[in-house]
């Protein structure tokens, strides 16, 4: 296992990159062209300069920068995110309800693709060169290069409005109350956003895992174990696998942050209500700028999480990744 | 393989080539890069490619050597010795790799002075004298006839190398036969019962090691001009090079270097036969 000094340094890292992030988020929020005054004036129309100067005092918008970093800073250490201007609620609040929506999509998209990913390069690899390898191949090639808010609108054409398999999006039927909503309900409105949102990692990861496990099978070692007279089977299970799994451990979870991108498009095209499209209401059209922030933040330290289970399992897997072993 | 664009083609790597080993001795199968010492090994193991095509047959003690008694005897009765770590799966333990049974990993380890928890160790953290143990013990375990070893010097000190060489002479004493591989004739001269010269995926000469000790004793122009090439025999290159296993000449392969070469080399190529004890692929030897 990953030995605790390389883990308390990624910890220190990911601390170092948290506070890093914070800072540049918050410049640019402050940077943005739309102030909180602007921003209010807009929605209010016909405020008296009065209560505009109010609210001034109330965001404390006339304090320096610097000041208003670390008082929104202190915040977040004490878990105090503040209030998001479009729901109304505490932003930690609106992250926690937003995220478990997301989670379950993104969650089921990520086992698809590693799943299915890790499986198709395994299959193209033990085919190599020949023709079940060359028609997987081009299959995902095929898949890599298509966008995924794209595939998501043909699968909403096809399979939603053309046969009626799937709903048209939302996470539950609408009009049926929250505690009514059956769990079949919730996997039949999960499919096609999850389908969408593996689509592209899919390609990817097997498109990668074929490539390790060519060069697997034309290693040395691979070569020397059928000298000893070991058999197909054991070569994939005992050498092939084992070596491929390394990308492709160090690919999925590391591709945390493209999961959460893919689920700002795969979330607003199915009006799927999780933590991607709040994302992009809250950075486009709310411009909601407390749970702006607090998001980013918070799928800053998903993102790190994420590489930071890549780094353990890679060191549990490989041994030459792991620092002091025994020379 | 390919040609020029996506044509391919059959090379012709290995030919007329009859080699035989003896329990008990230690055969030096030695040549220039390219003369098929690699894909000989491959052949003798069964591990070639699929695209290979493979004419001619092999013998096992006396039983035709075939692709089902290839299964039997590889990693048993056949084993081949691995030129470097990384022939070993940088993801498992060596004792693992060696055998399943740990009795005769700790036997063999004590047998070549690894220290007890080698075992336990993983490729990359063997030094390179414990790695040169290791893969004789991995091609030992299975308690084989017959043991290749595909160039196992590279890169050891001469003082290494004549450690491992011990290593072979201990495994043909122990009435296994042993396949030795190598580019370094010296070597071969050295340790080794008899040598097999290949040239271009042929054996020109199949000689005892002690008719190394003067090119009057040899057979082959090549292995005279291999013998001039040594450093103690003057030191002399011939000139030309092997010829590209695509563009193989008619006649004899070596004809087109030869001083001794007569119109009969170019017509077709020499049959093997014996003269003076040895195995000659030469017209004019005698």
């Amino acid at each position: 296992m990953a030995n605790l000094k390389s883990v308390t340094i990624y910890i220190l890292r990911g601390l170092t990159l948290l506070l890093a992030v914070s800072l540049l988020s918050f410049v640019l929020a402050s940077a943005s062209p739309i102030s909180p005054e602007t921003r209010y004036r807009l929605s209010h129309p016909g405020v008296s300069d009065e209560n505009v100067e109010k609210m001034r005092e109330y965001w404390g918008i006339d304090e320096p920068p610097a000041e208003r970093y670390l008082g929104w800073l202190d915040g977040i250490l004490r878990g105090e995110w503040g209030t998001s201007t479009s729901y109304r609620q505490p932003v930690l609040d609106v992250i926690g309800v937003r995220f478990k929506a997301s989670l379950a999509l993104m969650m089921s998209a990520w086992a698809l693709s590693g799943i299915f990913g890790f499986s198709a390069g395994c299959f193209m690899a033990v085919f190599r060169d020949r023709w079940p390898d060359r028609i997987v191949r081009r299959i995902c090639l095929f898949m890599c290069s298509i966008p995924t808010f794209w595939i998501g609108l043909v699968f909403l054409a096809v399979f939603a409005a053309a046969l009626g398999w799937f709903p048209f999006g939302l996470a539950a039927p609408p009009g049926v109350p929250p505690e009514a909503v059956t769990l079949g309900q919730r996997i039949h409105h999960l499919i096609l956003p999850a389908l969408t949102l593996s689509f592209l990692s899919f390609a990817n990861l097997a498109l990668h895992t074929r490539e390790k496990l060519a060069d697997v099978y034309a290693s040395d070692y691979v070569l020397f174990a059928r000298a000893r007279g070991e058999g197909e089977a054991r070569i994939l299970f005992r050498h092939g696998i084992r070596n491929a799994m390394i990308p492709a451990v160090v690919m999925q979870f590391g591709s945390f942050a493209e999961l959460f991108g893919g689920s700002v498009f795969a979330e607003t095209i199915f009006s799927y209500p999780g933590l991607g499209a709040a994302a992009a209401a809250a950075g486009t059209g709310a411009s909601d700028i407390p749970l702006f922030l607090g998001i980013v933040m918070f799928s800053s330290c998903f993102v790190f999480i994420g590489n930071l289970i890549a780094n353990i399992l890679t060191q549990a897997i490989d041994p030459r990744t792991r620092e002091g072993a025994a020379a | 393989m390919y040609g020029k664009g996506f044509s391919q083609h059959l090379l012709k790597t290995i030919s007329n080539l009859n080699i035989g080993v003896r329990e008990g001795e230690i055969l030096a199968v030695a040549g220039s890069s390219g003369s098929g010492k690699s894909l000989l090994a491959h052949a003798a193991l069964g591990i070639l490619p699929k695209n290979a095509v493979i004419e001619g047959g092999m013998a096992w003690r006396g039983a035709p050597l075939d692709a089902a008694l290839h299964k039997r005897l590889r990693g048993r009765e056949i084993a081949l010795v691995p030129q470097s770590v990384a022939y070993l799966d940088p993801l498992i333990r060596v004792g693992r790799q060696i055998s399943n049974d740990s009795q005769t990993v700790g036997r063999l380890f004590a047998r070549y002075h690894l220290k007890p928890g080698t075992e336990k160790l993983f490729p990359h953290e063997l030094s390179g004298g414990m790695t040169r143990r290791v893969m004789i013990c991995a091609a030992l375990a299975g308690g084989p006839k017959l043991v290749i070893a595909d160039e196992p010097t590279p890169g050891l000190t001469p003082h290494l190398a004549e450690h491992a060489m011990r290593h072979f002479r201990e495994i043909a004493d122990g009435g296994a036969g042993v396949i030795l591989i190598t580019h370094d004739i010296d070597l071969a001269v050295r340790h080794a019962d008899r040598i097999a010269v290949l040239y271009a995926g042929t054996a020109a000469e199949v000689a005892d090691a002690s008719d190394f000790a003067d090119a009057a004793l040899l057979r082959h122009p090549y292995s005279k001009a291999l013998w001039a090439a040594m450093p103690q025999n003057g030191f002399v290159a011939a000139a030309g090079a092997q010829p590209y296993a695509g563009e193989l000449p008619p006649g004899c392969l070596y004809a087109p270097r030869c001083p001794e070469c007569s119109p009969e080399c170019m017509a077709a190529p020499p049959q093997p036969r014996s003269v003076r004890g040895g195995e000659v692929s030469c017209c004019n030897a005698h």
